[in-house]
């Protein structure tokens, strides 16, 4: 979460779940959080009902809009000028909080410089929301604190997701709402263990616990404690890598748990990619479409299979237990990995139980130092939590941001990648259904395909009249990179313009259609914007 | 024509009448509206339009002869008036001055005719202190109820009395909840005050659910003026600035009376902002209920009143801290409030006079049944039911013997001749098994079997259960089955002593005051009646011969 | 914390202010019957088992309604109290069909547990029999109505804690029943088969169509989406056949959504799981040894030069896993070509 690291230090969620009850006023942007995260939209609800003020900011009809006092209706992708505008609002009105401000953050001057270019007129024509509407979220918004905002694929998924990200993190601070129970800036993590997976280092430029690659002390110390040199320059990202791959740079991939085919951008392309290599592992518990393109495929086993841990989306690192041996002759990733490393070679992977593994992530971690297995019986514990003593962290940024002072960024409107043309007339956005994760498990389940067994398009009745498209017709999907075909669901939960996917369905894989256009920082793609054609299928 | 003239220029002053015509649900139905079209018309034919003013009323109380007409001054009282009568009632009484023989009511007895209402055995007998301007004043008119003194009480209030003080003044009374538990007023209402709360509400109880019962009807519709002036008066004692006035759909006239009372009283600056250039404001609002018997118990009405389901909940908390929206409520039923006027305009001494130790003022009742006189009758508390049954409502009609009385709606019980003498106030008739609810009396006579009666009535309440509970919900089903059993020969050994202790488990153990009350019925009729239930169990045999299948 | 004092069959109990009699009495290990009460709803006082005596109030009042206050004396099981629990249990059974197929014979079912407790021995009241069709609409759970005692638990959990309101009561009085709306199975209505109804229902109306009773349960984590839900996997010989949410923990408390509670099993027990290694021959990929599978992967990985292989791990591995598979890609492999789909 580049942006949150930029203005707070951290990218991590600020407050924790079972604070989010507590707060006076919840924004929801970019988050259908009772489709995603339905637990903590449970608690979001309740919320409300306790007297909770809702804001919900989000260009479809959610179920949380039944709950809100304001529905903000933003154009897809317009988020940072919806954002500018309510903070022009609450600077204009006096609203903000001077004395955090002047204490704990910096470079506010530049931020309130660059709101003079976004007054009203500007606002509501980029966004498509009436002034008067965001004023009124903005009054809401800072007047009752402690304020929470909530925030999820909807504003990270863009070519402009960093900034997105940052326009929330100057909303909170502009108006206090940082380092306090029931305030903060929280992302939703999508997957189970992706906070984790970034915390212990899976990604091109850190070391775990976000130790920089290119920091030489940082490696040092790795280097030291892994008893090997390391290369001081960062990685190919998922998405560079597939590029490389096609161009024939790449020539090799291990795959672990993953079914990139069906849930990346662009899936042709990342087909394409994975084809073109000489070699490619996949590690699974099913025979995925990716794994289907394997030279060799390992059964892994499932989580129900294994002991380890995985780190929610409040940074609440919590035991995974072993309930079932492995299924036939499936082996634990953490064991395979080790297992074709100490082939290679490889020194230090003689682990014989995942509580060694994680002694050793808590010796390198300055925020895992603390936390081991046995200290988990207990219950999770929320880093940071840097030794043995101490509680966990349930607030970030309470005394001090983590970088020292919260950074104010000031930020300029930029259109998404693509916006709608002539023959791509439509905006296409991609959603969660609450019965299906991804691609893979769910689709497993009967019960879950019975509930939702099918890919339906959202079409509004405007769009559906003039393409003439009734409820139930297969309607062809076609953007720039791909087609994909699926029954049409006419409501007006999504705006006139606007056609809404999920991408749990092989049938109907979203992601042939979805923009690899990188966020520049992040490296996200814009999978929330792009823009597509829809007809009847005869 | 030329007759008549000659006779009023003979009599010298020309005499001038006010004739009131009842405008009640009840006389409506027999086409009053019609009656005082045609007299006005007849009236204005026969020049007599600035001698004789026609006025509506509400509910004269008698309705069993309706529909009914008072000529004032004389009092003459015309029952069962009919279309035809209206040029005779014109030219004989209002233009000759001749008394129609024909329209007096009879009385039952002697078959003498009464001509002055006031000597009616039906009202002679009556206290009309609830009900003073029922039948007196055009209930649509507020210059009407002005000029019998109305809201002299109001601006004695703002102008010159603290909240405690009319609470003190109230407690004094000794004024009792009319909604059937007869919590005293004054103290519910010094409860609510005592709630500290930006916000704080009263509810005006009309939603009169018992079948049979048609008291607050009445007096919304003879007087919706005083039950506002009362209501004003609560509110301001309170401390409460919103009120609502919850009446159940089903009465369309009340709700239209109240509306135009609420209308005019706003003209008037008796409800609104800055009442009577004081600072007190109070807004009422009327809200029309659902109809189900349940939702006249106050915590089920004020969930109804939220836009949720009209379930009763527990209390603690009582709506005195915890009521409307979370906020302390004060509800009242309408007799309640409409007795408030008149004790802050005549003193609390006074009202205090009227009545028992215990119970102090009027009890308002709908007499029905085997009843010569069925109608609304107003009696001071501790009046003994032989003389409401017999003086006022001429006793059991047919020949036939009075065989029990029921008071207090359909969870009241089943009392026998035994208790003809028994003073009718709240204790005494918790002690014989019964309740004063809100003002039911159902007269029986011999020809009723009371195991099928209990069985009537068990399967009203239980029809009317909410479902909440199960003691409520599945007892009375129970009970019923067990009475249904019982009229068809079905009966087993034991089922009385299974009757009695179920009806007891229900009654300890059920949430709300119906299910609390439900068993009364069967569990009075055992009580008094046993041999009955004997009769049908072991001998199967209906002694009243009223259950076929025990012919 | 605002505390207060009172007084429970003798013992001296304090409790939050606001705490009701019957949060006080459980603090206070003092079991008092309850069919209606949950402590994320309301309370409601429909089955009115909780009732108690009280010094200073009149009747007996149900110990879930009402608060504790200071020097409150109340007794939770006299001779008044439990005669009139006893009829309102009978009174349920009177309705309650005799094959109860949940039963287990111990108190994990609410219901039997309270008629245990109370010792019933006789049936005084009329058998009344119902027959409402059962609704199975729903892929997960079942619905039978003959055994539903009306006590409102899963209509108020589907408002209060769920906030669908898929459900509600359904008529009143004794035919007062949970339906989804206009009658319709619950299938077509907008329930969202979280199951959390199906949990707080006390008899066997609401059930799992997952009959089977886990031997063992093991806790541990969700393993779909990033709240990180605590549960409790029922395991049955060899097989996770049930999950559980976990109430002691302050990530779900308890809940779940349909996911979690009913779309484990179907995946881990699911036929089509890989078994054993698969290598490619002859263009198609068959069934190998582990030494075959490993061998090979670890022998291509080294022909490759560093900048020439890429790891990609998963978001759905554990921390052990991914700490591995970059320690791997960084030691072994000698790059930084390591990313999983975080961003997605
Ligand atoms: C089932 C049931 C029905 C009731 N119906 C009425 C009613 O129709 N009108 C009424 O005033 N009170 C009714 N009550 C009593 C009210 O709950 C409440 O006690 C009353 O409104 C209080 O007013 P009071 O203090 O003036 O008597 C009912 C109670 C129960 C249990
Ligand atoms: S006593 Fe009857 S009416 Fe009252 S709550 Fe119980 S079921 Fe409902
Ligand atoms: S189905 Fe179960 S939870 Fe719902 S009302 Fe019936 S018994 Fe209670
Ligand atoms: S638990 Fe208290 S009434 Fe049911």
């Amino acid at each position: 979460m580049a942006g949150l690291a930029t203005t707070f230090g951290s990218g991590a969620m600020t407050n924790s779940i079972s604070d989010i009850g507590g707060a006076r006023c919840i924004l929801a942007i970019g988050t259908n959080t009772t489709e995603a995260h339905p637990v903590i939209g449970f608690g979001v609800k309740s919320a409300v009902r306790k007297g909770t003020k809702l804001i919900v900011a989000n260009p479809r009809y959610i179920e949380l809009c039944q709950f809100a006092d304001i529905w903000l209706r933003h154009r897809p992708g317009s988020d940072v000028a919806l954002l500018m505008g309510i903070m022009r609002v609450i600077v204009d009105e006096g609203l903000l909080d001077r004395a955090f401000i002047e204490e704990r953050c910096e470079n506010f001057d530049a931020l309130e410089q660059s709101l003079t270019g976004f007054d009203m007129d500007f606002v509501e024509r980029t966004t498509g929301v009436l002034g008067e509407q965001i004023a009124e979220a903005a009054r809401m918004y800072a007047t009752n604190s402690p304020a929470a905002i909530l925030y999820s694929m909807g504003i990270t998924q863009h070519s402009h997701g960093t900034d997105n990200v940052m326009a929330v993190a100057n909303l909170a601070m502009l108006t206090g709402n940082v380092g306090k129970p029931s305030a903060g800036v929280n992302p939703l993590r999508g997957h189970n263990n992706v906070q984790g997976a970034c915390d212990m280092g899976a990604l091109p430029d850190v070391y775990p616990g976000y130790q920089r690659v290119a920091d030489p002390q940082a490696r040092a110390k790795f280097e030291a404690a892994w008893g090997c040199k390391l290369d001081p320059s960062p990685g190919l990202t998922l998405t560079e890598l597939f590029g490389a791959a096609r161009r024939g740079e790449v020539k090799a991939v291990y795959l672990v748990g993953e079914n990139p085919v069906l849930t990346d951008p662009d899936a042709r392309h990342v087909r394409e990619a994975l084809e073109s290599l000489e070699f490619l592992a996949v590690q699974d518990v099913f025979l995925t479409e990716t794994a289907r393109l394997a030279d060799v495929v390992l059964p892994g086993v499932s989580f129900a299979e294994k002991d380890g841990t995985f780190t929610n989306t409040e940074r609440r690192v919590q035991r995974v237990r072993k309930a079932i041996e492995p299924v036939g002759s499936s082996r634990p990733d953490w064991r395979l990995t080790c297992d074709i490393a100490r082939k290679m070679g490889g020194r230090g992977f003689d682990f014989s139980h995942p509580r060694q593994i994680m002694d050793e992530v808590a010796s390198l971690t300055p925020s895992y130092g603390g936390i081991s297995h046995d200290r988990l019986e207990a219950g999770g514990l929320q880093w940071p939590c840097p030794n043995k003593e101490h509680p966990g962290t349930s607030i970030l940024h309470t005394e001090r941001f983590t970088r020292g002072k919260g950074r104010f960024v000031p930020l300029e409107y930029k259109p998404p990648a693509e916006t709608a043309d002539e023959n791509y007339p439509l905006l296409l956005t991609t959603g969660r259904s609450q019965y299906h994760f991804h691609a893979t498990l769910t689709r497993k389940v009967s019960g879950l395909n019975a509930l939702k067994p099918e890919e339906l398009v959202e079409v509004n009745p405007v769009d559906a009249l003039m393409l003439g498209i009734s409820e139930g017709d297969r309607v062809r999907v076609t953007s720039r990179r791909g087609e994909v075909t699926a029954r049409a669901m006419v409501t007006d939960a999504s705006p006139a313009g606007v056609v809404s996917m999920t991408f749990h369905f092989s049938e109907s894989p979203a992601n042939l259609l979805t923009n690899p256009s990188l966020d520049p920082v992040a490296k996200i793609p814009e999978l929330k914007v792009c823009a597509v054609r829809v007809e009847k299928i005869a | 024509m030329g007759k008549l003239t000659g006779l009023l220029k003979r009599r010298g002053a020309p005499e001038t009448h006010t004739v009131l015509v009842c405008q009640g649900t009840g006389c409506q139905s027999s086409k009053s509206d019609q009656i005082q079209a045609a007299l006005q018309q007849e009236i204005v034919q026969l020049g007599l339009s600035d001698r004789v003013k026609v006025k509506s009323t509400g509910c004269h109380g008698f309705c069993q002869r309706g529909p009914t007409l008072i000529i004032e001054p004389d009092g003459i009282f015309y029952t069962r008036v009919k279309a035809q009568d209206v040029p005779e009632i014109a030219r004989c009484h209002l233009d000759d001055g001749q008394i129609i023989d024909r329209l007096l009511y009879q009385h039952p007895g002697t078959l003498e005719a009464v001509s002055h209402y006031h000597d009616i055995p039906f009202y002679k007998k009556q206290q009309r202190l609830i009900m003073r301007n029922c039948g007196q004043i055009n209930p649509e008119d507020i210059q009407d109820y002005l000029d019998t003194g109305g809201y002299q009480a109001l601006r004695n209030v703002l102008s010159g009395m603290t909240p405690e003080q009319v609470i003190a003044e109230i407690r004094r009374s000794g004024l009792r909840g009319r909604g059937g538990a007869g919590f005293p007023t004054g103290q519910k209402w010094q409860f609510c005050r005592d709630s500290a709360a930006p916000q704080k509400f009263v509810i005006c109880n009309a939603d009169e659910g018992d079948p049979g019962a048609f008291m607050d009807r009445g007096i919304m519709e003879g007087d919706p003026y005083t039950i506002l002036e009362g209501f004003t008066i609560a509110a301001y004692a309170i401390g409460a600035s919103q009120g609502y006035i919850y009446v159940r759909a089903e009465y369309p006239l009340a709700i239209k009376r109240l509306r135009i009372a609420l209308k005019q009283a706003r003209e008037h600056g008796f409800v609104g902002d800055h009442i009577l250039d004081s600072d007190f404001s109070f807004d009422v609002t009327i809200k029309e209920g659902a109809g189900a018997f349940v939702c006249g118990e106050e915590t089920a009405l004020m969930a109804s009143i939220e836009g949720k389901r009209g379930m009763p909940r527990a209390r603690p908390p009582f709506p005195a801290q915890s009521g409307l929206w979370g906020q302390p409520t004060n509800i009242n039923n309408v007799k309640t409030l409409a007795s408030i006027p008149v004790i802050l305009t005549r003193g609390a001494e006074w009202y205090s006079s009227i009545g028992t130790e215990t119970s102090k003022g009027t009890a308002v009742f709908a007499l029905t049944g085997k009843i010569a006189n069925s109608g609304l009758v107003e009696v001071p508390m501790g009046t003994a039911l032989r003389q409401i049954i017999y003086d006022i409502g001429g006793g059991v009609p047919g020949g036939k013997s009075f065989k029990a009385a029921q008071t207090g709606g359909p969870s009241g019980g089943c009392l026998p001749a035994d208790f003809l003498d028994l003073p009718v106030d709240y204790e005494s008739l918790t002690q014989a098994g019964s309740i004063m609810g809100s003002g039911g009396l159902v007269i029986m006579d011999e020809a009723t079997c009371m195991v099928d009666i209990a069985r009537y009535f068990l399967s009203f309440t239980q029809h009317e259960s909410c479902g909440k509970c199960v003691p409520c919900r599945v007892g009375t089903k129970q009970m019923l089955e067990i009475l249904k059993d019982i009229t068809t020969g079905k009966g087993r050994a034991g089922d009385i002593d299974l009757l009695v202790r179920l009806g007891n488990s229900i009654k300890v153990g059920s949430l709300c005051g119906l299910g609390r009350t439900a068993p009364n019925p069967a569990l009075t009729s055992i009580r008094y009646f046993r041999d009955e239930y004997d009769a049908h169990i072991r001998d199967h045999r209906c002694p009243a011969g009223v259950c076929q299948e025990l012919a | 914390m605002d505390a207060i004092t009172l007084t429970i069959d003798g013992a001296a109990v304090t409790v939050r202010r606001g705490a009701t009699v019957l949060e006080a009495a459980q603090q206070a290990g003092i079991y008092i019957p309850t069919l209606c009460s949950d402590h994320d709803l309301e309370p409601y006082g429909g089955c009115r088992l909780c009732i108690v005596e009280i010094e200073k109030m009149a009747g007996l009042p149900t110990a879930c309604t009402t608060p504790a206050t200071s020097g409150m004396v109340v007794r939770t099981a006299t001779p008044a109290v439990n005669e009139a629990r006893r009829d309102i249990v009978a009174l349920l059974l009177a309705d309650y069909p005799d094959d109860c197929p949940a039963c287990t014979g111990d108190d994990r079912c609410d219901f039997h547990q309270v008629v245990a407790y109370l010792g019933l021995d006789e049936q005084p009241f009329r058998r009344l029999h119902r027959s409402i069709p059962i609704d199975s609409s729903n892929p997960f759970f079942e619905r039978d109505l003959d055994y539903c005692i009306a006590c409102g638990k899963c209509v108020r959990t589907c408002d209060e804690v769920v906030n669908v309101d898929a459900i509600e009561m359904a008529s009143r009085g004794y035919t007062i029943l949970p339906s989804a709306f206009g009658g319709k199975p619950i299938v077509q209505s907008n329930c969202i088969s979280c199951g959390e109804c199906v949990v707080r229902c006390p008899t066997a109306a609401l059930m799992p169509k997952e009959r089977r009773l886990p031997a063992q349960e093991v806790k541990t984590t969700c393993p779909y989406c990033g709240v990180g839900c605590q549960i409790y996997l029922g395991v049955s010989d060899g097989q996770v056949i049930s999950v559980r949410g976990d109430r002691d923990n302050d990530v779900n408390r308890g809940l779940l959504c349909v996911k979690g509670r009913f779309g484990v099993a179907g995946y881990v027990n699911h036929p089509e799981r890989l078994t054993l290694p698969l290598v490619r021959k002859d263009g198609a990929l068959r069934e190998t040894t582990w030494d075959e599978a490993l061998e090979m992967v670890a022998g291509r990985l080294a022909g490759f030069g560093k900048g020439e292989v890429a790891v990609i791990s998963s978001a759905k591995c554990t921390n052990e896993d991914n700490y591995v598979i970059q320690k791997f890609a960084r030691t072994v492999l000698g790059t930084n070509n390591i990313d999983h789909c975080a961003r997605l």
